[in-house]
């Protein structure tokens, strides 16, 4: 089954609600805990990533038995160097996230931690697209 | 394997002469549990927390906790009254907690037993749980995930089995004060003993609950729990007519797990959060779900506003009760200093001996396919309704009629904008109707 969540850009505290509502339809699956664990890290870094940095998006996803697919599109500044942006601890975060206490860089690498498909695409001026797996 | 549909008893009630069918609970229950149906607020027992939420929201008074009469003590040859530290913040500060002691003594108890200095004892196997995880952690061994979350408030430990069940593992595998207590009374005070009786005096409609459905442990050595809000009158007047006797022996340490903060306060862990009020409770386990949290030691969560003096069973404002327990904290010792007249538990016997399992309340079906196709048919459904959450239906959110209807416990027209359309569509076919003559008259 497909689900869409439209990701607000200016909405910081709404940042989280797409996570929250993956894991209510998960829960109702009867979908293990390990599972729905990794599926609410994965999905609520990606949330954060597309507010802070690509004011906002849509993330896509699409549940079958063989497992969770998420779908991330934004249409922010791209990422120039994508090995680089996967490094754990690099951020380009702006001041103003990391006083909230994001922006250490955890971000990516945590998504592909969290998943057993992690793929991304970007184009500088376009925008990003990450596509996870998480085997059921 | 998880818990049998209505097999918990649940102390939650609904009163039915009281209750007017109104919508004001089924919109508060976190776990959305009540539907209001042929005019009454029922409760759906597998997703019944025991939180107390809707005790407190009622306007009509009609959801109240079943506890046990104060009478139920009689018959036993010894009895012991484990007394709630949030009794003591019920009655203004000139009843010192000698004196609410005594009183309890003059009703008719034996011997009193204050959860307080159990809940010192379990402080300590706290503390105590912590260092042995992080030497076992050191050594490279399996250690608990953190931040470990308490397991003192039963309707937390509900709510994670239901709605976090992937932080099942953060859970203190330790027994709460109240069980802690009624096993000092009666297995090292009075071992071997028959005919003695321990009752718990409650502020707390889940601990009536974990009593008679233990959570950690296979049963509980209470032999009767009493609401708070049932004692206070006769204990207020029997406190008048007693001697003051020097009974209270807890420290502030004891005490203050009462309120929010006191459980980490006297854990003296820093790296922790205290949070209150179910809602609140959810944030953050929804947070920490999310991996959003932080590096914590520890969470001491509460489902009532304040912590236990907010509990429903109370009879006090949850914030007047706790600056006068604040004020019985500073007249207190800072903790007990020897466990007098018993052996205390060791860390082993405090530990849970029962694993805590995930309910499955809220799955549609047990096959995934099946349940798949049934969340399909809800997505769709929510889209057609309109989506106020007005609550006329009986269900607390349009998402969730949706949900009842793909499961088969209501339709459609039980939203009264949906049965509009139809009366509209019906009306208009009507008029069509009506507009038709019988050939013979057609002109």
């Amino acid at each position: 089954m497909k689900l869409r969540f439209d990701v607000s850009g200016d909405d910081f505290s709404l940042a989280g609600k797409a996570s929250t509502e993956l894991k209510r339809t998960l829960s109702r699956l009867g979908i293990g805990p390990a599972i729905i664990r990794k599926a609410s890290i994965a999905m609520y870094e990606g949330e954060i990533n597309m507010v802070i940095h690509a004011g906002g998006g849509v993330i896509e996803t699409d549940i079958e038995a063989g497992g969770i697919t998420m779908t991330l599109t934004d249409h922010g500044p791209g990422i120039p160097d994508i090995s680089l942006a996967m490094t754990e601890g690099w951020s380009t975060a702006p001041d103003r996230f990391r006083e909230m206490g994001f922006g250490a860089g955890m971000g990516l690498p945590n998504m592909k931690r969290n998943c057993d498909e992690f793929e991304i695409e970007s184009e500088v001026g376009k925008g990003t697209k990450v596509r996870m797996v998480i085997n059921l | 394997m998880s818990e049998q549909a209505g097999r918990v008893p649940h102390s939650v009630r609904l009163d039915e002469e009281k209750c007017v069918g109104c919508t004001t609970c089924i919109k508060k229950c976190p776990t959305e549990a009540i539907r209001v149906r042929k005019g009454k607020a029922n409760i759906i027992a597998e997703r019944c927390i025991d939180c107390g939420e809707c005790i407190r929201t009622c306007p009509h008074g009609a959801k109240r906790a079943v506890s046990d009469p104060v009478s139920i003590i009689d018959g036993y040859r010894v009895k012991v009254a484990i007394p709630a530290p949030t009794l003591y913040s019920q009655y203004d500060e000139g009843k010192s907690v000698d004196k609410v002691l005594s009183g309890l003594l003059e009703l008719g108890f034996d011997e009193v037993f204050e959860v307080a200095e159990a809940a010192e004892i379990v402080t300590a196997a706290t503390k105590e749980l912590l260092a042995r995880d992080a030497a076992a952690a050191a050594r490279g061994e399996r250690s608990l995930p953190r931040p470990i979350i308490s397991s003192a408030c039963p309707a937390v430990v509900r709510l994670v089995q239901l709605r976090f069940p992937s932080l099942i593992p953060h859970l203190a595998p330790l027994i709460p004060p109240m069980e802690a207590a009624a096993r000092i009374a009666k297995y090292k005070i009075h071992a071997g003993e028959e005919g003695v009786g321990v009752f718990f005096i409650t502020p707390c409609a889940g601990k009536v609950t974990v009593t008679r459905e233990p959570l950690g442990y296979e049963r509980s050595a209470l032999d009767g729990v009493i609401g708070l809000r049932d004692i206070y009158l006769p204990l207020r007047v029997a406190m008048g007519k007693a001697p003051e006797r020097k009974l209270a022996r807890a420290g502030r340490k004891g005490l203050e797990w009462a309120r929010v903060e006191g459980e980490c306060d006297a854990l003296g862990e820093r790296r922790s959060i205290s949070v209150d009020g179910i809602s609140n409770v959810i944030g953050v386990l929804e947070a920490l779900e999310n991996g959003n949290i932080g590096e914590l030691e520890y969470i001491e969560a509460l489902a009532c506003p304040a912590g236990c003096l907010g509990g429903p069973l109370t009879v006090e404002n949850p914030y007047i009760a706790k600056t006068r327990l604040r004020n019985r904290e500073e007249s207190a010792a800072e903790a007990l200093v020897v466990p007098r007249g018993y052996e205390p538990p060791t860390f082993e016997e405090l530990r849970w001996t029962v694993p805590v399992r995930s309910r499955n309340a809220l799955v549609l079906d047990p096959d995934m396919i099946k349940a798949m196709l049934m969340m399909e048919e809800i997505e769709v459904r929510a889209e057609g309704l309109p989506g106020l959450d007005c609550g006329s239906c009986g269900a607390p959110s349009c998402r969730a009629l949706a949900e009842d209807i793909v499961r088969g416990t209501a339709v459609e027209s039980d939203c009264v904008f949906k049965l509009r359309d139809k009366v509209r569509a019906l009306a208009k076919e009507l008029m069509a109707l009506e507009e038709i003559q019988p050939p013979g008259l057609d002109r």
